[in-house]
């Protein structure tokens, strides 16, 4: 059993919370002008990275709010949790305008 | 008008049946007296409402007035105690299972629980379960706890919903209550950590539910309704070893 460290509850059971699939994957700016093949792949294309992996979870039987965290997919190592919208603490600052949009739900 | 509706309302309360009635006989059988002892029995049909605000806004405040404030952090319990309330085994202080607790259950969410008065939900004023009718102090004078509350969100962003049928209410006391939750429950339960006015929502034997802490050895477990049986026959076999003698 791994231990998360809920950012409002902290360590509990990982049976507590539900995956939210990878992080940052932006909502495209213009949808309606994608193709159906840009589309889909923003639906349905995700990373499958070996190691570092950001990914978004949700508290569910606790305080019921999202998180980011960044872990390893080969070890399991948790590297870091971190808040909904701010940008991996692994690689440099995103731009001013995503940091505008902490404490969203993106 | 107001008469039919009291009326019928009486009716009503006389037809409910709590979800977990049928473990009643159950629940008495399986408690257990003594120095290792563990009771365990349902307290049905708790007032329960849901309360979403933002912190910090104008309606924070307004529906904390209502209520006695909004705990700000997690496991806080706020709330407070209507004068002259009825003797109650886990006592009556403010933020106890006496009078009208709120439970911190997410940075913007709270349950407000208040014992099970006919005026709580509709009608009359709410004296928050006084007994022969004590003076009401809860700052929703004239108006019950839920119309009080939502005189304050009063359309603002924010939620007030009576949840009140959403959950029953378990209460776990004695020596032993906290070895049986320690059974199925993964939280550090030692009083040091754990402390009496503590409630967290986690999982218990598998199913989610809330934990308040009230009193050392006293525990107030709420399961959603559909969960109510099975958390309770998980209860009771986990209660079933301390009615053995102890060997020593
Ligand atoms: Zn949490």
């Amino acid at each position: 059993m791994l231990l998360f460290s809920c950012p409002n509850c902290g360590p509990r059971d990982e049976t507590e919370f539900h995956y939210g699939g990878q992080a940052h994957v932006p909502y495209p700016k213009d949808a309606d002008a994608l193709t159906d093949k840009e589309w889909s792949e923003f639906l349905f294309y995700r990373d499958n990275t070996r190691g570092d992996f950001a990914e978004r979870w949700v508290h569910s039987t606790g305080c019921r709010q999202w998180f980011n965290m960044l872990r390893d997919t080969v070890s399991y190592d948790i590297k870091a949790v971190y808040p909904m919208g701010d940008s991996r603490p692994d690689q440099p600052p995103a731009d001013a305008a995503q940091t505008q949009q902490k404490g969203q739900q993106s | 008008m107001a008469q039919t509706a009291e009326r019928e309302n009486a009716v009503i309360r006389g037809l409910r049946r709590s979800p977990a009635v049928h473990l009643a006989e159950d629940f008495t059988r399986g408690s257990v007296s003594g120095v290792q002892g563990v009771t365990l029995r349902e307290v049905p049909f708790l007032t329960m409402i849901g309360v979403r605000a933002a912190h910090g806004s104008a309606v924070w405040d307004r529906l904390g007035a209502v209520v006695g404030g909004l705990p700000e952090r997690y496991g806080q319990v706020t709330g407070y105690t209507a004068a002259g309330g009825a003797g109650d085994s886990a006592g009556g202080a403010p933020g106890t299972a006496q009078g009208v607790s709120v439970l911190w259950l997410g940075p913007e969410e709270f349950l407000v629980i208040a014992p099970d008065a006919p005026d709580a939900l509709d009608g009359g004023t709410f004296d928050g379960g006084a007994a022969d009718g004590g003076a009401a102090d809860g700052g929703a004078g004239g108006v019950s706890l839920l119309s009080g509350l939502l005189a304050a969100l009063a359309g603002d962003p924010g939620q007030v919903v009576d949840l009140s049928s959403n959950r029953t209410t378990f209460e776990l006391a004695g020596p032993s209550a906290r070895a049986v939750l320690e059974k199925s429950c993964a939280l550090d339960l030692h009083p040091r950590e754990f402390t009496v006015g503590t409630a967290v929502n986690t999982q218990i034997g598998l199913i989610p539910a809330v934990l308040w802490r009230v009193d050392d050895d006293a525990f107030r477990i709420f399961p959603r309704a559909s969960f109510a049986d099975f958390l309770g026959r998980w209860l009771l076999d986990g209660m079933r070893e301390f009615a053995a003698v102890e060997v020593h």
